[in-house]
């Protein structure tokens, strides 16, 4: 019954929070119509979706993984900011090739959001054939450093999310 | 210097007035780079700066000013912020990906003409994109 009515709790969750936030009031008449909102949408955007909804194992993991990249977004603000005032002709820039582990369609939705929020790094694709990723590098001081940080601080936890058996 | 903004405690506008004044260092520099970035795979990494630190830090300073101001909690900025989120991370992919390809096809022409500038400045796509 739940399933068949509410076949994303999460999805319907952040749908009553955007109305509300958007109308900025928590009346009932706003809460009752929010409400509608967030069962009506993902039933009719259902077959949107062709997979199902991913279930939110391991929160704990998820929020340290946000946090740190938003400390590492913030981080990597300043480094660019500086190559950009004050080094712009030398800036070594280059394409590496990271392979993956990761399978998840979810996990890599969000690996790639995460990986070009941060500034100095844009993912490009994933190579045919292959699980590897390439991602264009502003500042490429290292190859395997930046390998070995894409796929411990971040890989990591995602396979640890979103591929738990 | 709007009077609303000195009747405010100056624990209320001293960090929305540095906010706003790092918000928009940061779109500036993220502009410059614009300007002084020689190669477009690079240039794709000044506005990158913009929509996180420059956007969040001015939304933040807006949710200060406005909850101080209204004696309430003001915060569907938020919602700016996880919409910028979504959606910046995609069209910066959709660009790199176009510029590629762009890149791909003409070398697969045969059509030296850009090469030169891309070589001098360390920036061909390396990989094949062939099945």
């Amino acid at each position: 019954m739940t399933r068949r009515w509410l076949p994303a709790p999460a999805l319907s969750g952040a749908l009553l929070i955007i109305w509300l936030l958007l109308s900025q009031s928590i009346a009932p008449a706003q809460i009752l119509l929010g409400s509608l909102l967030a069962i009506a949408a993902p039933l009719l955007a259902r077959p949107l979706r062709p997979l199902a909804p991913a279930p939110l194992r391991k929160p704990v993991v998820l929020a340290r993984l946000l946090f740190m990249s938003m400390v590492e977004i913030v981080r990597s603000c300043f480094n660019v900011s500086r190559i950009i005032l004050f080094k712009a002709e030398g800036v070594e820039s280059q394409f590496i090739r990271i392979p993956l582990d990761l399978k998840d369609p979810y996990g890599l939705a969000l690996l790639s959001c995460l990986i070009n929020s941060t500034p100095g790094t844009v993912w490009v694709e994933q190579l045919p054939d292959t699980n590897d990723l390439a991602l264009h590098v502003f500042d490429l001081h290292d190859e395997q450093w930046w390998i070995d940080t894409i796929k411990t601080r971040y890989e990591q936890p995602l396979i640890e999310i979103f591929e738990h058996e | 210097m709007t009077p609303e903004l000195e009747t405010l405690p100056i624990w209320v506008s001293l960090p929305v007035t540095l906010l706003l004044l790092l918000g928009s260092a940061i779109i500036l520099i993220g502009a410059l780079g614009l300007v002084r970035l020689p190669h477009f795979f690079q240039r794709i990494h000044g506005p990158a700066i913009t929509i996180t630190l420059g956007t969040g830090s001015i939304l933040i300073a807006s949710m200060i000013y406005f909850s101080a101001l209204q004696s309430r909690l003001v915060i569907h900025e938020v919602l700016i912020t996880a919409f910028v989120m979504l959606t910046a991370p995609v069209v910066a992919m959709l660009i790199m990906r176009t510029a590629v390809y762009r890149d791909l096809r003409a070398r697969d022409r045969g059509q030296d003409d850009s090469t030169e500038d891309d070589e001098a400045t360390n920036e061909v796509y390396p990989f094949s994109t062939k099945k």
